[in-house]
């Protein structure tokens, strides 16, 4: 039996508690992803996509499941304070897959039409407007993983910002595992953008608990035209925490789209990311830091499609790998016929500072337009040993100077975010974690 | 260097309206064995080449294995099925209708064949410079000149079925040494069934004092060519050899299948360069050679070298890595590639790095140029072993797309699992340029040879790589088959 | 203040330094002239513990401790500085951020408190006038994109911010125009005091123009084969090196 067929199995016995209390158009996919999903089963590494990264293995073990929805107890404020100085953010948490409110959020009256709630109520009160999108961006035939998300998902956000509508405050998502048990978490995010609307969303991984636990996340975004969306998605958990975040992103024309994938605490990481440009002129950024130890893994997957003509993808990918950890970074970059007049560039920059570290890395360019400027580089190497003696001439220690020069190395990616507090505090984490001070999650009192 | 521009251009307009030129076919009795493949057959295969048993045993072991693989499909290929019942392994087109043959009598038509593909198999009429020939048809060698030059200092310089007889010790010791027939599908193939190639042995301290070449031709209709080459450097010795090869037009499909090994011991080093003009199709896609080759070179020695160039204009569909293993601390690899593809041409093609030993360092430079209806890809893996100290690498690959109908892909792999490596790889794509095009056509010169003449300079970089005469000769094929680029 | 005393010194196996002997005391300046290949640099990279250089024979005193066995950074922190013939490039660490650090190790071997980030930009800016260093470099990263006047520049302007005992300026005047080579050599004579010492490191006379020798020293083939007043690079910008070679070698003989 194969691991797939587990799931297959788990999901017909207990297909009524997993439709109970869910909104029929989240219970109306899921025959659509078990097909998928008998079809191609869950990715391993026979795929060129999954080549370092064996997802199903780790589906494998016997995860327990909350598809009852047993309220989970988890005191937020107490519990919590994941706060990015001088920067006021609309707060939610995820306690699995349930969405709670800070009170902070709660006071803010959404106008214009904005909406950010729990998936499952917004899909009951909005059925027309979430069953226009959901599940219509994530690509089943392509994805086990977007498969198996849907075939389970009972909630989890949905942000819909109205044509127009500028949603000043970022809106920032905590996710929170907090567990007794050896758990997998599957949550699901659809995310909405008329024409010429502005949203900016931060995504925090956190855990509470260093029990086993997977997260499988599947983020949905579409992007109307002339819209600007701000994406930062930061990971800081625990070596015995696995995830896996798939994101399919739609963008019209003209449209603005910055997403950043950074990976400071881990056990094994995959961060899939599916773009495509399906109106002209719209220009993506996709960058990505990770910094990784011990056995921890951290395999990001980047496929762009640019669909159409004059549209920009730029890709930076920055890994600092230490003692066995393993890196892997792939991108693919589709330019399809029409896609005249496209700009494309990728990069992926690494240094390994052990032998035992190992980094993979797979750029890749499929181009089919003539008109193109596309390139892409990979470098994998160490620290100037020339800027290192420079600078313990000038009196800095050996190990200072390494971590200055390891700090400005990611900072190509992380002194490029645009919110200028978060930029600050990444920059206060990334430090911390080369310096060895970030054994956990930043501001939370319960890790000792 | 004015000059030599000079020629070029006139080089390029010279051949402007050509076709492929090594189109014909030679009408001379070919011995062909019956289409399909079995045990039977590699059995007559190894008899008709009067084999030892040693050597039958391991045509037979490669063949077993052979059946239980299937067709790679990682490649970014679209290979049609193809029936390895309905061909034939072996043509020999050296046997006289009537009596055995002697060993010094060439059929005169055979010597014309080489003429007219402008390779001499006479030593007097040689290029100059001086260069030794294997010359190889089908399945079989038809003469290897300048053997008794090269015999003096002790090379060895014949065709493999005669290395078999006369140096089997040798073959023994290296055949299958780099490239095992459980390598991959077609390598497994060709262990069974290959028939002739050349065998190099440089003695120690040696610098062979001349080029050494193979030309391959494929005459006979109906049957697949699986030639094996092994070149063994040995400590402080040198050498350059080059390989051409041409093949009939038809409208069916043949399949060459080859192996290529290379052993370089300590400070050897080897110069590995292909002009590769298969026969590549006609316009709409029709015909054409499938040439699924496997190509790799063992750097044992210390600071052994070796340099792999191709310019690759011909064939249907390519699938070709020549790759370096550099196990000797101090080795160097290099890869050299111009990959053109026009028409309904697809190519993947690239290298292997694979760094082993201490203070290695290799160089990638390829440049893909795709028109028509054609798929490009480069293919390449640069792999850092963990006791590979010191490595370094830097790969450059650029492609240029001519035309909105083709296609143009990079795929490199990197591998690392040492921390002292340095490994940089950098791609590029992008049109040809408007602003030169003008510029050219300002001065006079006509679209299609002004698209020559920037390819060319494109590819300068690969084809300065190439001995003289080869260099000539790649720099007329690009322009050549780059006809019918625009519409 | 530094005494060597036969030092030998080698790269790769290769010997480039055969047996050097120097002793320069408090307020002295000493130029060190040569012709290429010579060793000067050599000696500069050794005396600051550059890793690729191997000490084979001899000793180096400074300030009385043996400099041979200091880390790099605890010889920087003894007062040591080298301006580098090439600086080098460090994108992304920002002039301040790496001088704060430069200035705060300092301090900690010294077993004082950081300096506070008012104390310190006023001590930027005092500095930074001493070479007229534009503000804004101050928020570039380390030497990235500067010209060859302004690494040369800033070279002096960390100098003048770790205030050294003894400074090594290593080709300091190449690469200047005549404007950049006054300011350089005012910005090295202001912080000249006379408990502290210079090495000159220089091809030509023309940077001894303005930073005045008291000692001018001729290495050649990893020796030291000539010392003198400063007349002597007087007479060298005159009559080259040949002859002073060949007086050498014939001695050698």
């Amino acid at each position: 039996m194969s691991v797939s067929d587990i799931y297959i199995d788990l999901f017909r016995n207990n297909r009524q508690t997993i439709d109970a209390g869910i909104a029929p158009v989240i219970n109306g996919c899921r025959e659509r992803a078990l097909q998928a999903l008998s079809e191609y089963g869950l990715p391993n590494k026979k795929l060129e996509e999954y080549l370092h990264f064996d997802a199903e293995q780790l589906f494998a073990p016997d995860w327990g499941m909350n598809l009852g929805r047993l309220k989970m107890a988890v005191d937020y404020t107490e519990a919590f304070r994941c706060n990015v100085p001088n920067l006021s953010t609309l707060l939610y948490y995820l306690a699995g897959d349930t969405l709670v409110q800070s009170e902070s959020a709660a006071r803010v009256q959404l106008d214009n039409g904005v909406l950010i709630g729990s998936l499952n109520s917004m899909a009951k009160d909005y059925p027309e407007l979430v069953e226009k999108y959901y599940a219509g961006i994530a690509n089943m035939e392509r994805s086990g993983i977007a498969s198996i998300n849907t075939m389970f998902a009972q909630d989890g956000l949905f942000v819909y910002v109205p044509d127009g509508v500028v949603v000043e405050k970022p809106v920032q998502l905590v996710s929170l595992l907090q567990s007794k048990v050896d758990m997998m978490v599957n949550r699901r995010i659809l995310v909405v953008l008329g024409n010429g609307a502005q949203l900016k969303l931060l995504l925090c991984d956190h855990s509470i608990e260093s029990r086993n636990a997977l997260s499988v996340q599947v983020v949905e975004a579409y992007v109307g035209s002339g819209a600007s969306f701000s994406y930062y998605d930061l990971e800081e958990t625990h070596t015995a925490n696995h995830r896996i975040n798939e994101l399919f992103i739609e963008q019209q024309s003209d449209s603005n789209v910055e997403l950043k994938t950074i990976t400071l605490h881990n056990g094994k990481t995959r961060n899939t990311i599916f773009a495509t440009l399906a109106g002209r002129g719209a220009s993506l950024n996709v960058d990505g830091v990770a910094i990784t130890d011990k056995q921890q893994q951290v395999d990001n997957y980047t496929y762009i499609d640019h669909k159409v003509s004059d549209c920009t993808s730029n890709e930076l990918y920055k890994y600092v790998l230490d003692q066995e950890s393993l890196g892997a970074f792939a991108g693919r970059v589709l330019v399809r016929q029409d896609a005249q007049r496209t700009a494309a560039h990728q990069t992926n920059r690494n240094i390994c500072l052990t032998r035992t570290a190992r980094m993979f890395t797979q750029p890749q360019l499929e181009i089919y337009a003539d008109d193109v400027k596309c390139s892409h580089g990979a470098t994998v190497g160490q620290l100037d040993e020339k800027a290192l003696f420079y600078m313990q001439q000038r009196g800095i220690s050996e190990s200072e100077a390494r971590t200055l020069l390891m700090l400005a190395f990611v900072d190509e990616v992380i002194g490029n975010v645009k919110l200028e507090p978060l930029r600050d505090r990444l920059r206060r984490l990334v430090e911390k974690r080369f310096r060895g001070e970030l054994g956990h999650c930043e501001g939370c009192n319960i890790c000792k | 260097m004015k000059q030599n521009d000079n020629t070029d251009n006139s080089l390029v307009r010279e051949i402007s309206n050509e076709k492929y030129k090594y189109g014909f076919t030679t009408d001379v009795h070919t011995e062909i064995i019956e289409r399909g493949l079995n045990e039977d057959v590699i059995r007559m295969i190894s008899a008709k080449k009067g084999e030892p048993e040693w050597l039958l045993e391991f045509r037979l072991k490669a063949y077993n294995y052979w059946l239980t693989l299937e067709m790679p499909k990682w490649a970014h290929l679209d290979i049609p099925e193809i029936d390895y019942q309905n061909i034939s392994y072996y043509a020999d087109p050296t046997v006289k209708k009537d009596g055995p043959k002697s060993l010094d009598e060439i059929d005169p038509q055979l010597m014309s064949t080489f003429d007219k593909l402008g390779i001499p198999l006479e030593e007097r009429l040689a290029l100059s410079g001086g260069v030794a020939v294997d010359a190889v048809m089908d399945s079989v060698s038809v003469k290897t000149t300048f053997k008794k030059t090269l015999s003096e200092k002790g090379i060895i310089f014949c065709s493999i079925s005669e290395a078999v007889r006369e140096h089997p010790e040798l073959v023994k010791q290296y055949l299958g040494s780099v490239v095992n027939y459980r390598d991959n599908f077609y390598a497994a193939l060709n262990s069974a069934v290959f028939s002739d190639g050349s065998f190099v042995y440089i003695p120690k301290g040696v610098r062979c004092p001349m080029e050494l070449s193979t030309y391959f031709r494929i005459n006979a209709a109906g049957t697949g060519q699986f030639e094996r080459t092994l070149i063994v450097a040995d400590d402080d010795s040198y050498v350059s050899y080059l390989e051409g090869c041409t093949a009939p037009m038809r409208d069916e499909n043949q399949l060459h299948a080859a192996i290529v090994e290379i052993v370089v011991l300590d400070r050897a080093e080897v110069k590995y360069s292909t002009v590769q003009n298969w026969y590549p199709g006609d316009e709409n896609g029709k015909g054409g050679v499938y040439n699924f080759v496997t190509k790799r070179g063992h750097l044992r020695g210390v600071n052994s070298k070796l340099s792999w160039t191709q310019v690759e204009t011909g064939s249907a569909i390519t699938w070709k890595y020549p790759s370096c293993i550099l196990s000797g601390d101090g080795s160097q690899g290099e890869f050299y590639s111009v990959a053109l593809t026009n028409n309904y041409q697809q190519a993947d093609t690239g290298t292997k790095m694979i760094h082993l030993g201490k203070n290695t360092s290799s160089t990638i430079i390829s440049k893909g140029i795709s028109a028509g209806h054609s798929q490009n890809s480069y293919r390449g893996l640069v792999k850092v072993g963990k006791n590979a100290d010191g490595a370094r690498n830097y790969s450059q690959c650029d492609s240029l797309l001519l035309g909105s109908n083709c296609g143009a892909h990079t795929f490199p792999y990197m591998d690392i699992q040492n921390e002292t490596a340095v490994v940089e790889h950098e791609a590029t794509t992008s049109k040809i340029s408007e602003d030169q095009l003008f510029y050219c056509n300002q001065r006079g010169i006509p679209m299609e040879e002004s698209i020559g003449l920037i390819v060319n300079g494109y590819a300068k970089e690969v084809l300065n790589k190439l001995p003289m005469e080869f260099a000539v000769e790649a720099q007329r094929l690009l322009a050549v088959s780059l006809e019918n680029t625009i519409g | 203040m530094l005494k060597i005393e036969n030092l030998h010194a080698s790269i790769n196996g290769k010997e480039i330094l055969k047996g050097i002997n120097l002793q320069v005391n408090p307020g002295e300046v000493h130029a060190i002239m040569g012709p290429n290949g010579s060793g000067k640099s050599t000696m500069s990279n050794v005396l600051v513990g550059h890793p690729s250089y191997q000490v084979t024979e001899g000793s180096v005193t400074y300030k009385g401790k043996n400099l041979l066995d200091m880390a790099v950074e605890q010889r920087s922190h003894e007062g040591l500085f080298l301006s580098f013939q090439y600086p080098v490039e460090i994108p992304g660490v920002s002039m301040t951020n790496f001088m704060r650090t430069a200035i705060n190790e300092k301090r900690k071997y010294l077993e004082l408190p950081p300096l506070s980030p008012s104390d310190f930009l006023k001590l930027i800016k005092a500095k930074r006038d001493l070479v007229k260093l534009d503000s804004k470099f101050m928020n570039r990263s380390v030497n990235e994109g500067f010209s060859g006047g302004e690494k040369k520049r800033n070279e002096i302007f960390q100098m003048a911010m770790l205030e050294p005992s003894l400074s090594i300026l290593d080709e300091t005047d190449s690469g200047l125009d005549i404007d950049a080579l006054r300011i350089v050599a005012e910005g090295v004579n202001k912080l000249k005091t006379p408990e502290t010492s210079v090495i000159v490191i220089t091809h030509y006379q023309r940077l001894l123009d303005y930073i005045k020798p008291d000692i001018v020293h001729v290495l050649y083939s990893g020796r030291i084969i000539k010392t003198a007043g400063p007349e002597l690079a007087l007479e060298l910008e005159e009559r080259g090196y040949d002859w002073l070679i060949k007086e050498f070698e014939d001695s050698q003989k």
